[in-house]
């Protein structure tokens, strides 16, 4: 156990490789792979093959890709991973809104089991029964924590989700005559920025609500916004400030009354894995990030599941297969009569699937209760701390003290003693092998910053990073150069964002880079 | 090399400290140096010069002569360009707007002034929007939206810009005060005019959302929606500020920025009305207000469009009142509702509510609307 | 948390402060007595009462793994079994160092971060949309999206927000899939007509794509190689038709074809998209797929991207670059502009797979890969035809992996041919009958660099087995 007294800032430093961009390795004549050749009767038999194209679609002149020998890719490449600080290294509460909780590794010995990795999903029913079942549990499994009739796995994150349920109560409205009429989706300030920007796709209007000084959206405001025009209300509670709204219920209620559909963007469910559930709260859809809050790993961004639960009523509208159980078999139903048909081919990525499921198997009922409450302990005991220990960190909406799973900050204060901003701190933070995070865009509250404990750092790894915030906040006060011009000690410098906002110098490839580098000078 | 303009206005914020609301005019003025007041403006100005430090072999800093820049210049160790001459030991507005427009005709690539409300007036009828201008606060009127919270944020910003890591430039409101009703403690402001302003929008990368759109998008976006949803049989009431008068952009109609015009069938019917005026226009006859809330307080009846009197609102109907906001402003409010004071209480409170804000293209925000709150 | 069996108080492994000894100190620090204050901010009549029926945990790690490999275990994969699946996922080699890197901790639980402490992540997806430029001869790609039908859908989108118009049409020889991840994503603002194919040819009936187009056409979407196998060859005739009315070119490739085929801007498409799935990604059960898009690098096409766009910068140290978010600043809002889209987690470690994938093979691998895929599907169509009743391929265009074997000269049903090729352990080629009925009896079939002689030898002599055996059995 760490006494306060203990804690010395790690000295820490990045791997930094300046290795170049793989382009720039490329030897003439070197290989890293040598592909199969046809046997001698194949080729005595039908000749080279290509020359069944017309001259006109024969790409004569390879791809100007680079030529480098195995060993040197390999080299290549494990550097680049060197210069990722990636979650697992570090005490990573500093993503908030991301959920980074530690992906544990077994998990990732079953996935990559060629059990997994070789099936292809159109192989007879009979031989895929393994994937099938634990696909089929999974949903038994989310049905229990959210109160759903029914999931389905083709979305391949949380936006995606988003729009799979707006495609499903755009659907549930045409089919009822109202889908013209109805052609506004209300959803309120600080859930996700995706639950504005995909009802729009669908050709929504979309209608904001804003929360009052307490965080809190009012009643009245939800009152204002619904009217026979309404499709539908989305919502994440808590919020990404960490605000439960009580009156949630209310909410749906208001919406049902005027004949709209209410969806609950679970993204912030670890703090109330089995304490809430989604049916209770009047929701009729919502959705899982099975890639934050169930265990499986981020991937830079990818693959990802955003698994969508909806009620009875709905369970025909969702894309199409979903896996059946007959009692001795399982199976891919594709008969939903009202299904919006597809949102990605095939049936989601399994081998997220497969991990969210083990990672169940592996705490139970009480197992998951006690991530959502070690979820929210984590996060009160860092809340305590840092605005008790950090002078000049205020929470967003001080007049509401509760909070779940994450806080939004705000270093407003410290920019007014020091000019110092929060995104200064951040650069800081990575000096010593941290993260932190600022906030969506557009901000709402100035200079934001968002931790996100979880449920898996200990007591010493919240102090160690408690510590170190401490340190640098003292920085800006004592030193504030340190933190202009950080980071010092990752793998690069501050970057220069003009390269990237003009069109003459941008370069998204290594060969418009190559045709604009006289513009660069 | 980057060009830095700096203008001291040596009396702002002397009132203040001795308890007078102000220094304008010759009179205040005498008071205030009868009661001990010592000028502060120069030590605001050094204290955001020293966060611009770093950049001192990098940036030209082009200045004023005394006290009107070059003193604190010198103590803060830059090497400033001085430019312009002064008339005699006292400084003027006068002085303020020449400076200002010999910085112009510079081209300086930022203009820090030092003062209040008043020397933003005295900058905005110089040069309007002509430069990126940042205000350093020093004065007991410090309600336009041009200055930075404080010295030490200026210079931070200051810096920020003209290393090029910030780029965003918005409108900011210059705002008028009543001078008796101020000294009587109550606060009762009028647009005036805008200026140019850097923001930092703390875009870091990483974002999980899609490219950013510039102020002005969306204020484009505004009138598009505006004028979508614009019907032939009513007469639209525009009041002042940049995000309505997009609308009269779009239609290529010649507008008053800060006075309310009047258009029917997307035709100009009047130009910077008065309340007689408006009334005699619309009477009989059906009309809509559009409005967007002005000043960091959000006033959206009040503070600069009292021609939108009680009798017009009651003309029109609270129903017909549109309010349009970019998302920025509405985010940024110091309060989370907008505030309305028109002069009758009771139409004050009959006013208030929740309205929908039209915020984008096909976008809306629900947002709160009460009545005055003493200031 | 009680550990039933052994009455011991003890943390989860996963859980490091559900140990109760930590628990206690923690809440005297917050300054609450017990854990169920801190959700004093939900309502009782909300809170969750009830026993969540969920099986028994499987604390140890060796239960766990006994238990989840036993449901694996009952699937057959395709290392057992000689596969002739395709139709959007399909079975190409991994190299072993694609794995080595994809699975690499950095790489699998990395994020949100920055550029300067995440820099590889940046630098390996920055070169990922670099080598795949190179295939496609296009100077920006995308951080890839959820799947190919995910990337059509938004490459349509983009094309209808560039020219201001809602009508597109289709090829209807596209994967089913993706029409209908298309009609989902694009209907009700995009109007979508379907665009026949020539029966012989099975490439697109221009005629009927002529009759179609008009001023309200954004674009033309095909797929090169279609879904069904012919490779388009009339690129240039589509194209011609197209931008006469100012409309745009969509094509979905398959990027394993690339090294043997000319990319689509040869024949002067305006937006590429496609699957990244067979450049050193594992089928996963359909879940190895990530889409890509690639256009010019001109504004109007990069001021449309509803993804991410990772770009080259300098840093504020000479001669040291980094990586940021390109990022478009939309500084004017035209009339009738359409909304952009969204953007989240899609499939970024996949993208970064493609990346090592392409830099292993080089161009000499892609076109070798290329050949040698066309040589042995080549044979196979050989010997199949040769079996009485079987024609393949069924259109008479040149294939590259994939083509239709049709089967209507015999007695039986495609699912009977398939259910018998099981007991020859072979999986057969994807049943055509239901998706494209005017087929009748036909399947789809793939064939890549895995399939040997001996393997495509085997495919032959099963099915002339089954189909002279005449009778299900």
């Amino acid at each position: 156990m760490m006494r306060k007294g203990d804690f010395k800032l790690r000295n820490f430093h990045e791997a930094r490789w300046s290795e170049p961009i793989i382009f720039e390795l490329s030897r003439k004549g070197e290989r890293g792979i040598i592909v199969p050749e046809v046997e001698k009767e194949i080729e005595e038999l039908v000749g080279d093959g290509v020359s069944v194209l017309p001259e006109h679609m024969i790409r004569r002149d390879p791809p100007r890709l680079p030529e480098i020998s195995q060993v040197r890719v390999l080299r290549h490449y494990l550097r680049l991973s060197q210069e990722t600080l990636g979650a697992t290294l570090n005490i990573d509460i500093g993503q908030g809104t991301c959920t980074m909780k530690y992906n544990p590794i077994i998990n990732d010995l079953l996935a990559n089991s060629p059990k997994v990795t070789e099936l292809h999903p159109l192989q007879d029913v009979d031989t895929i029964q393994g994937a099938l079942e634990i696909m089929y549990k999974l949903d038994l499994f989310l049905r229990e924590l959210s109160g759903f009739s029914r999931f389905t796995f083709q979305p391949g994150g949380g936006s995606h989700a988003i729009f799979t349920i707006i495609s499903i109560i755009h659907k549930y409205h045409e089919l009822r005559g109202e889908g013209e009429k109805r052609d506004e989706i209300i959803t309120t300030l600080l859930s996700h920025p995706s639950n504005a920007a995909a009802p729009a796709v669908k050709g929504y209007r979309v209608i904001s609500l804003y929360p009052n000084e307490s965080g809190l959206v009012d009643v009245e405001a939800l009152e204002k916004a619904v009217s026979e025009r309404t499709a539908g209300f989305i919502v994440t509670n808590p919020e990404d400030t960490g605000i439960f709204n009580p009156r949630i219920k209310e909410f749906t209620k208001i919406v049902h009354g005027v004949g709209g559909l209410c969806a609950y963007d679970q993204a912030n469910a670890n703090g109330l894995l089995g304490i809430i559930r989604a049916v209770d709260c009047g929701f009729d859809l919502g959705f899982f990030n099975l890639h934050k809050t169930f265990s499986s790993p981020h991937g830079c961004g990818g693959p990802a599941v955003g698994a969508v639960g909806v009620t009875d009523r709905l369970v025909d509208f969702l894309p199409i297969p979903i896996v059946e159980y007959n009692g001795e078999k399982y199976y891919l139903n594709y008969d939903l009569s009202h299904s919006i048909g597809k949102v990605r081919e095939f049936y989601g990525v399994f081998p997220v699937i497969l991990r969210a499921y083990s990672w169940i198997m592996s705490l139970g009922a009480e197992g998951i209760r006690e991530v959502a409450r070690v979820a929210v302990l984590n996060n009160n005991y860092v809340m305590k701390r840092i605005l008790s220990e950090v002078k000049c960190a205020s929470i967003s909406f001080p007049k509401t003290k509760q909070r779940i799973e994450q806080v939004r900050y705000s270093f407003e204060k410290l920019r007014e003693d020091t000019g110092i901003t929060s995104e200064d701190v951040i650069r800081r933070m990575a000096d010593f092998g941290f993260h932190l995070w600022t906030s969506h865009h557009p901000w709402i509250i100035p200079e934001p910053f968002t931790i996100e404990p979880t449920e898996s750092y200990s007591k010493d790894d919240l102090d160690k990073y408690l510590e170190t915030l401490k340190r640098v906040v003292e920085e800006a006060y004592e030193t504030p150069e340190k933190l202009k011009n950080a980071p010092h000690n990752c793998p690069i410098h501050k970057i220069r964002p003009e390269f990237l906002e003009d069109p003459e110098r941008w370069a998204i490839t290594w060969r418009a880079y190559l045709k604009k580098r006289e513009k660069w000078e | 090399m980057k060009k830095l303009g700096l203008i001291i206005n040596p009396i702002a914020g002397m009132g203040g400290r001795v308890g007078l609301k102000g220094t304008d005019g010759e009179e205040t003025l005498k008071m205030a140096l009868k009661l001990g007041a010592k000028p502060w403006a120069e030590d605001r100005a050094k204290e955001a010069l020293k966060q611009l430090l770093l950049l001192k072999d990098r940036v030209e800093l082009i200045t004023y002569p005394k006290k009107m820049g070059e003193n604190a210049s010198l103590s803060c160790s830059f090497t400033p360009k001085v430019i312009g001459e002064l008339k005699g030991e006292k400084t003027t507005a006068e002085d303020t707007k020449r400076a200002a427009d010999e910085m112009r005709v510079l081209g300086v690539d930022l203009l820090l002034f030092v003062g209040g409300d008043g020397t933003a007036r005295d900058i905005y009828d110089a040069i309007d929007r002509s430069l990126v201008v940042l205000g350093i606060p020093a004065g007991v009127k410090v309600f336009s939206a041009v200055f930075a919270v404080n010295p030490v944020v200026a210079g931070e910003l200051a810096r920020l810009f003209l290393m090029g890591e910030i780029r965003e430039v918005v409108d900011a409101e210059v705002l008028d005060i009543d001078e008796e009703l101020f000294r009587r403690g109550k606060l009762s402001t009028r647009l005036y005019g805008y200026l140019k302003i850097p923001v930092k929008r703390g875009y870091t990368s990483g974002s999980k959302s899609t490219t950013p759109m510039s102020e002005r998008y969306n204020k484009e976006e505004i009138a598009a929606e505006i004028l979508d949803e614009m019907s032939d049989e009513y007469y639209y009431i525009i009041g002042p500020g940049t995000t309505t008068k997009v609308i009269m952009e779009f239609l290529n109609l010649d507008y008053s920025l800060l006075g309310v015009d009047i258009i029917h069938k997307k035709k100009l019917v009047g130009k910077d009305l008065n309340e007689k005026e408006i009334l005699e226009t619309i009477r009989g006859r059906k009309a809509k207000i559009i409005v967007t809330p002005i000043g960091g307080q959000g006033y959206l009846f009040g503070r600069g469009n009292q021609q939108i009197s009680p009798k017009v609102i009651r003309e029109v109907g609270k129903d017909n009142i549109i309010i349009v906001s970019t998302r920025n402003k509405l985010r940024s409010l110091s309060r989370r509702t907008l505030l309305v004071d028109t002069g009758s209480e009771i139409l004050d409170k009959e006013l208030s509510g929740y309205y929908r804000v039209v915020t984008g293209y096909r976008e809306r925000a629900i947002f709160k609307v009460s009545n005055r709150v003493e200031d | 948390m009680l550990n039933e069996r052994s009455k011991r108080k003890c943390a989860h492994p996963y859980i490091p402060n559900s140990s109760p000894y930590i628990q206690k100190e923690m809440l005297r620090e917050i300054g609450v007595e017990s854990m169920d204050q801190l959700y004093s901010s939900i309502p009782d009549e909300l809170k969750f009462k009830g026993v969540l029926n969920l099986p028994d945990p499987l604390q140890s790690e060796a239960d766990l793994k006994r238990h989840v490999e036993g449901i694996l275990s009952k699937n057959r994969e395709c290392d057992d079994y000689v596969s002739f699946l395709g139709g959007g996922c399909w079975q190409h080699y991994v190299p072993a160092i694609c794995d080595e890197i994809n699975r690499r901790s950095e790489f699998l639980t990395a994020y949100a971060g920055e550029p300067w402490e995440d820099h590889g992540r940046w630098q390996a997806l920055f070169e990922y949309q670099s080598l795949v430029a190179e295939l496609v001869e296009m100077d920006v790609v995308n951080v890839p999206t959820y799947s190919w039908g995910q990337a059509a859908a938004t490459s349509i989108r983009m094309a209808c927000r560039i020219t201001k118009r809602d009508e597109v049409l289709i090829s209807d020889t596209i994967s089913p899939e993706r029409l209908a991840i298309i009609r989902n994503y694009c209907e009700p603002v995009v109007k979508i007509l379907l665009v026949k194919h020539d029966p012989e040819t099975g490439m697109m009936d221009l005629d009927d794509l002529n009759s179609k187009i008009s001023e309200e056409t954004a674009a033309v979407y095909f797929e090169n190689p279609s879904y069904l196998g012919p490779i388009e060859t009339h690129g240039a005739e589509i194209s011609d038709a197209l931008h006469r009315f100012d409309a745009l070119i969509v094509v979905g490739v398959d990027p394993i074809s690339l090294g043997v085929i000319v990319p689509p801007s040869r024949y002067d498409a305006d937006i590429v998209c496609g699957e990244l799935q067979p450049l050193g990604i594992h089928m996963n059960f359909g879940g190895g797929l990530a889409g890509f898009i690639a256009t010019p690098d001109e504004e109007k096409f990069v001021m449309e991207y509803p993804s991410r766009l990772f770009g080259i910068t300098k840093t504020i140290v000479d001669g040291e670059y980094g990586f940021g978010d390109v990022a478009f600043e939309r500084t004017s809002f035209e009339r009738r502009e359409k909304a952009k889209e969204f953007v989240g987690t899609a499939a970024a470690l996949w993208g970064i797979t493609a990346g090592v994938y392409l830099s292993l093979m080089g161009p000499y691998g892609m076109q070798m890969l290329g050949k040698t895929i066309m040589q042995r599907s080549q044979y196979a169509m050989k010997l199949l035809s040769e079996i009485p009743g079987v024609v393949a391929p069924r259109f008479k265009a040149p294939h590259f992996k994939e083509f239709v074997v049709d089967f209507n000269g015999t007695s039986l049903s495609v699912d009977e041919i398939n259910r018998n090729l099981l007991s020859y352990n072979i999986f057969g080629g994807i049943d055509l009958t239901d998706k494209f009925p005017e087929l009748g009896a036909s399947a789809l079939y793939c064939v890549t660099e895995l399939h040997t002689k001996e393997s495509l030898d085997r495919l032959a002599h099963a099915l002339k087995k089954i189909i002279e055996g005449g009778i299900a059995k």
